[in-house]
């Protein structure tokens, strides 16, 4: 049995406190909601694309601890990065958290997200973790809607492309 | 025995021995996250007490053949065996007769077998279904796939902002349309006890037939067919010390010899050829294929174990665990519960103020306290309290008040880490 505290960690929580980036972008470039119905998560991304870099991005919505302090710090991370770029990042942190990348080990771009590793051992958290990253993948793609149900499910299934 | 060792005599009642009734439960004694368990999920399912697991054995190490079927001995034993759990599930309920027991794999099996039999049978387009607010989905889910083969159209009894169902409005959902009544007897999200009896009167005064979810209240309350008179009660092993895989319809007879057979195999006829198949008679029609043996004859223990303490004496002290709780938890600042019936089982659902109830949940575990957390597949009383969902703790007679006290410790710890 996992230890949650291990997931609750002072970052986390301290995001979960005071998200950054909290919000609605007014004229934003791309948008996505994301729902996760099992617990009721919900989403709203908004972000300001500009050729390949994302300039600005904002978060608002009802969620958990681990869901909203995943988006604070999500939006922490990409904010400023090659659209790419956060592309990788959405792959990675979502093989962290189904535990198909190692976190210790290296190569991968992920970076104090570290901290979410621990929703591994908690498979009926791995969805509020993942669901901003998610939301984040369908608004670059277009797409207004994400969810962590069904094919997108990484409980059953793996993660397709959005 | 360990059964009668647990029994209490009503009168004169020592107080309820709830460590000699724990010491039957060998999963109590665990220890989860370095904390003993903390077992408060009992409304999903209820834990297993030695005698059940006992008989269990003995019947997979001496008694297992398949029923109704060979002249060898072993066939006829578990054949007896398994028509011996069903008596003592009649009896338990007060049934009018043991082939009004209907062996399923559980409640929701026993909702589907009456919707798609009687249901598809006697509602037709433009007829009305009443069920209420308070509903299981799979009180509500049959009915809608049902309602929309035919045509027919689905009412919904309101409730109150304690979470009781409004009788006013019940009364005027009826309509010279109205063919059926669905309503559960304890709410699961919420533990409100239903005035089964008296909207069962009122149903048959208009010739409306009920069928009563009975899931949350068979393993609570002293269950009477008789006295209720309902026509259908549906309820679940698991929920009530028994194993999974096995639950109960019951059916009055004039109704379930009326109702088609629900699925086709063996078992569930008389003679059949490619011409003409004779069903066969109750309960047997509506137990198609090899049934869960097994799960019947643990069910049958089940009950004789809970006759043995005795659901009174099993009632009175979830009282005493709910109120004790319920006096902890409503004086937390900042905790809110939701559904104060006057008349509840021993199930607390409530909310924090600022911490999702996901984040209640896995933090309680952390402290050994097994919750549920989520909208406990009863959507439409999330959205009636304008809720997502809720954390809810479920008692059952195995619980402490110690525990209590440990659950209103626990939600004191979560709200110290996460506000």
């Amino acid at each position: 049995m996992a230890d949650a505290k291990a997931l609750y960690q002072e970052v986390i929580l301290d995001h979960n406190r005071k998200p950054r980036n909290y919000g609605a972008l007014e004229r934003p470039s791309h948008r996505a909601d994301g729902y996760n119905p099992l617990c009721g998560d919900r989403l709203h991304l908004t972000l300001q694309v500009n050729g390949d870099n994302i300039d600005a991005i904002a978060f608002e919505g009802e969620s958990c601890a681990i869901c909203k302090a995943s988006a604070s710090m999500m939006t922490a991370a990409v904010k400023g990065k090659a659209r790419a770029d956060a592309e990788t990042l959405f792959h990675e942190f979502r093989d962290m958290a189904t535990g198909r990348l190692d976190p210790a080990a290296a190569g991968h771009h992920l970076g104090r997200l570290t901290v979410f590793a621990g929703v591994r051992d908690l498979p009926t958290r791995v969805k509020c973790a993942i669901l901003p990253w998610h939301t984040l993948h369908a608004a670059l793609n277009s797409v207004t809607t994400a969810t962590t149900e069904a094919e997108a499910d990484p409980m059953h299934a793996p993660i397709g492309n959005a | 025995m360990k059964v009668q060792r647990a029994a209490l005599k009503t009168d004169s009642a020592p107080a309820f021995d709830v460590e000699r009734i724990r010491a039957d439960f060998p999963i109590l004694g665990l220890r989860l996250n370095g904390k003993p368990l903390v077992y408060l999920d009992n409304a999903a399912s209820s834990q297993m007490p030695q005698p059940v697991i006992d008989r269990l054995v003995r019947y997979r190490s001496t008694q297992h053949a398949n029923i109704h079927r060979a002249v060898h001995t072993l066939s006829e034993t578990a054949t007896h065996e398994y028509e011996e759990a069903r008596r003592k599930i009649a009896r338990f309920i007060n049934a009018r007769a043991d082939h009004e027991v209907i062996f399923t794999s559980g409640t929701t099996d026993g909702i589907n077998l009456v919707a798609q039999t009687y249901g598809r049978q006697s509602i037709g387009k433009g007829d009305e279904i009443v069920l209420t607010t308070l509903e299981h989905h799979s009180n509500i889910v049959p009915w809608q796939m049902l309602a929309e083969e035919k045509g027919a159209r689905i009412r919904v009894v309101p409730i109150n902002d304690a979470g009781e169902l409004l009788l006013d409005e019940y009364e005027k959902l009826f309509t010279p349309r109205t063919r059926l009544v669905a309503v559960g007897h304890v709410s699961n999200a919420l533990g409100t006890i239903n005035p089964i009896k008296l909207m069962i009167a009122g149903a048959h005064v208009r010739g409306v037939p009920v069928v009563v979810d009975g899931a949350q209240a068979a393993p609570h309350l002293k269950l009477d067919m008789q006295d209720l008179d309902c026509d259908f009660y549906a309820f679940s092993g698991h929920k009530m010390c028994g194993p999974t895989g096995i639950g109960v319809l019951y059916g009055k007879t004039a109704l379930l010899e009326k109702m088609p057979p629900f699925k086709g195999g063996g078992d569930m006829i008389l003679s059949v050829s490619f011409e003409k198949t004779i069903y066969a008679g109750l309960p047997n029609k509506f137990e198609a294929g090899t049934p869960p043996i097994a799960g019947a004859i643990g069910l049958g223990a089940a009950v004789d174990y809970l006759s043995g303490i005795g659901m009174e004496a099993i009632g009175a002290w979830e009282h005493e665990l709910l109120e004790h709780a319920t006096a902890l938890i409503s004086q937390l600042p900042g905790v809110r519960i939701i559904g104060t019936a006057a008349r509840k089982t021993a199930v607390l659902s409530f909310v924090i103020d600022g911490v999702h109830p996901h984040d209640v949940g896995t933090l309680l575990n952390q402290q050994g306290i097994a919750v549920r957390t989520g909208h406990h597949c009863a959507q439409p009383i999330m959205e009636r309290f304008k809720v997502p969902a809720t954390t809810r703790a479920s008692f059952a007679f195995y619980n402490t008040l110690a525990e209590a006290d440990a659950l209103a410790a626990g939600i004191r710890e979560v709200q110290k880490v996460l506000l």
